[in-house]
């Protein structure tokens, strides 16, 4: 090849075909996502045109506090390398009968978190829906320290430095971990195993996955 | 190609050149690049060989969750994220920038001036992802993947990439001769694609993260290119350089080569999206994104005919060759794992793989079978130009072979038997998650095993390089190059 101006202008373009194809354009579309109503009304001034509805919640809530500590959390140990966070439709994969939510995730649910986590394996299952599930902070905590506690045959990795295991002086603490009777992971007697700061945050943030909102594009339908 | 045509196109008895002119300008150019070359490789092994304990690892932690269990240190996902990155930026990277560079020099038949800059530059490369996997493991990764290295080991990398890349455009400017061979083009756009790739990465992502699902778009449309348009185009480079050199015969067909390019650059960028089928972004970009991995079958079909072509009749002698034997390895991957990819692509089969092992095994088909077995075969033939010496031990590179060989093919038989198994399960609503973790234990023990045959394989690699590097083997350059086969005959290595 003796072009090279070509050359060159082929080596830009080509990238920034897709660049602008991809990134920006879904930039203009994604970016431009606001939080909504669950369902839209006619407008006042022109029946044909939907708007929100006044007054009501806006969906999706931005994570607060204690659970977006615990997305940090999430964040440093890894989790989205085994668990994703979106649920596809129904009729593609069996998310939606795994109960892994009740409806499938559009780019809407995702608009405000700072660090999205859709993750792209399965090792694990999807956490999109988690906290919507018949699963408590307790089960989370003996869940969190040794999968094999409530989950025997898991491949997760368990997490027992988020806990410390202390001497129960006095009365035991509240929210020591509740071991099931004859369990061969729990603490030696006289001790207590509780969760660190971390660990709570990361059950709040557990807690927090939920999707039992309804939106325009994607209503949850009973 | 300048130097090709110097040679008897017949015969592969030649070591190089007859022209004593093309081989004392050749030499002046490898000299030039020599040190930083050097530098760059034993980098690359360094890294290969931490990226390979990190893998061990995370192999046998897959299905023995509770080994080192108790510290956050080695936690899963970061000890998996340890190894990605040790690999990607620290083996793939710096073997690139040494094998990479040294083939852009010496087909601009241009030396690298003032090489002692891009010394300093590969030290801070190496520097700033030392300082970013310490940052994965003591628990600041990001998260995002093929982008976890922390935010303050990024603008490192960032900026001594610069200053390495920029070494190839001043070699490709002050390049001499009329014509410019396919493997320059190569070089010469992944070394502008890739900082493009990953400062928009970067930029989207980490320091001012796009709105939702946009940063999910850019993470899939750098993390697929950083294999698409980083390491594809720099292992094409090296094959479409050394099968010609090594067989002494022309590329077959000129006019293939200017089809697989463009066709690669047009179409590869677009395909990434395909991570993210089934996802919450607008399907257009996901239709987008299947036509593309599915036009890859053009670049494929038409790089691996242009290949399999120029070889053709004279397998013996790529077998002999350790160069050639890991390169047609590679070279034969690269067909076959495209067009598993670009199946892969399509909604009914993605349906079932996504979110498994078998895409696991996918990208190891991808970024070992393909890119590090064409590399280790551009190890094993510039070496002894750089240090005018041989390789000590044939055996230990047959070793090499073999170990690489059969461990990868095992690894990637094993991951997409069972990840198939584990996706047709996983789609099965009626079947308990744990059963399908239980079913996938075998194939995940199967790779630990894979990981031992690869470890095999690169220690045997490691040994010999120090080996010749430390110039036990000078002497073998008396007895002409290490081969694998006993013969009489000389050959290029």
């Amino acid at each position: 090849m003796k072009n090279l101006p070509l050359l060159f202008c082929g080596i830009f373009f080509a990238l920034a075909f897709s660049f602008a194809g991809l990134i920006l354009t879904s930039n203009i579309q994604v970016g431009s996502l606001t939080q909504t109503t669950e369902t839209l009304v006619p407008s006042d001034d022109d029946p044909n045109v939907m708007v929100m509805a006044e007054g009501e919640t806006l969906y999706p809530m931005q994570i607060v506090g204690l659970a977006q500590q615990g997305k940090q959390v999430y964040i440093e140990m890894g989790c989205v390398y085994c668990h994703s966070q979106q649920v596809r439709r129904q009729g593609f994969g069996a998310d939606y009968e795994r109960n892994w939510g009740p409806r499938q995730t559009v780019a809407r649910d995702y608009i405000m978190q700072d660090r999205v986590l859709l993750g792209t394996m399965r090792t694990g299952p999807d956490l999109m829906h988690v906290g919507g599930r018949p699963l408590n902070a307790d089960w989370h905590h003996l869940h969190l320290y040794n999968p094999q506690i409530t989950s025997p045959g898991s491949s997760m990795a368990p997490f027992p430095f988020l806990y410390e295991t202390r001497e129960i002086g006095g009365a035991a603490s509240a929210n020591a971990l509740k071991f099931p009777p004859d369990s061969d992971y729990g603490p030696e007697p006289g001790f207590e195993i509780v969760p660190t700061r971390k660990a709570i945050a990361l059950v709040e943030y557990l807690l927090s996955l939920k999707v039992n909102y309804s939106l325009p594009e994607a209503p949850i339908l009973e | 190609m300048s130097t090709a045509p110097q040679l008897n196109s017949q015969s592969t008895k030649l070591y190089s050149s007859k022209d004593s002119g093309v081989r004392a300008e050749l030499s002046q150019i490898d000299a030039s690049i020599r040190t930083s070359a050097i530098f760059f490789v034993i980098s690359a092994i360094v890294w290969l060989m931490v990226g390979t304990l990190f893998a061990l690892i995370t192999a046998y932690k897959a299905h023995e969750p509770s080994f080192m269990g108790n510290q956050s240190w080695w936690t899963f996902g970061r000890v998996r994220s340890a190894h990605l990155n040790s690999m990607a930026l620290g083996w793939s990277s710096n073997v690139i920038f040494a094998v990479g560079l040294w083939i852009m020099a010496r087909l601009s038949r241009s030396a690298i001036r003032h090489g002692g800059l891009l010394l300093i530059a590969g030290v801070f490369w190496n520097v700033g992802l030392t300082v970013g996997i310490g940052g994965i493991i003591i628990g600041d990764i990001t998260s995002v993947e093929w982008l976890e290295l922390p935010h303050y080991a990024t603008p490192i990398l960032a900026l001594s990439y610069a200053m390495i890349g920029v070494w190839g455009v001043v070699a490709f400017k002050f390049r001499r001769g009329e014509h410019v061979y396919v493997s320059q083009w190569y070089i010469l756009a992944a070394l502008f694609w890739f900082p493009w790739l990953y400062v928009v990465a970067q930029v989207m992502i980490i320091w001012f993260p796009a709105r939702g699902v946009v940063q999910s778009v850019t993470n899939w449309w750098f993390a697929h290119n950083f294999l698409g348009l980083w390491l594809t185009p720099m292992a094409l480079a090296t094959a479409y350089y050394l099968i010609p050199k090594v067989l002494g015969r022309p590329i077959h067909s000129y006019y293939l080569s200017v089809l697989g390019f463009w066709s690669l650059a047009i179409f590869y960028n677009w395909a990434g999206v395909h991570h993210l089928i089934g996802g919450p972004i607008p399907v257009w970009l996901i239709s987008a994104g299947v036509v593309a991995s599915v036009m890859m079958v053009i670049p494929v079909i038409v790089v691996g005919w242009n290949h399999h072509m120029t070889v053709v009749g004279l397998h013996r002698e790529c077998w002999r060759s350790p160069t050639l034997r890991f390169i047609v390895f590679g070279a034969i991957s690269y067909t076959l794992v495209s067009i598993i990819g670009s199946t892969m692509a399509l909604r009914s089969v993605n349906e079932v793989t996504h979110f498994t092992h078998f895409t696991v095994g996918h990208a190891h088909h991808g970024v070992y079978a393909f890119f590090t077995m064409i590399m280790f075969g551009g190890v094993y033939y510039m070496m002894p130009r750089l240090l005018k010496r041989e390789w000590p031990s044939a055996s230990l590179i047959k070793l090499h072979f073999w170990g690489c060989a059969i461990g990868i093919t095992v690894m990637v038989v094993a991951l997409q038997t069972g990840g198939w198994i584990q996706g047709l399960q996983m789609n099965d609503g009626s079947i308990p998650f744990l059963d399908i973790v239980k079913d996938t234990m075998p194939w995940l023990k199967a790779r630990s095993i894979s990981g031992v045959f690869l470890t095999v394989g690169h220690m045997a690699f490691a040994v010999n390089f120090f080996w010749m590097l430390f110039a036990a083997g000078a002497v073998r350059a008396k007895q002409g190059p290490t081969l694998l086969q006993a013969t009489n005959e000389e050959g290029a290595a």
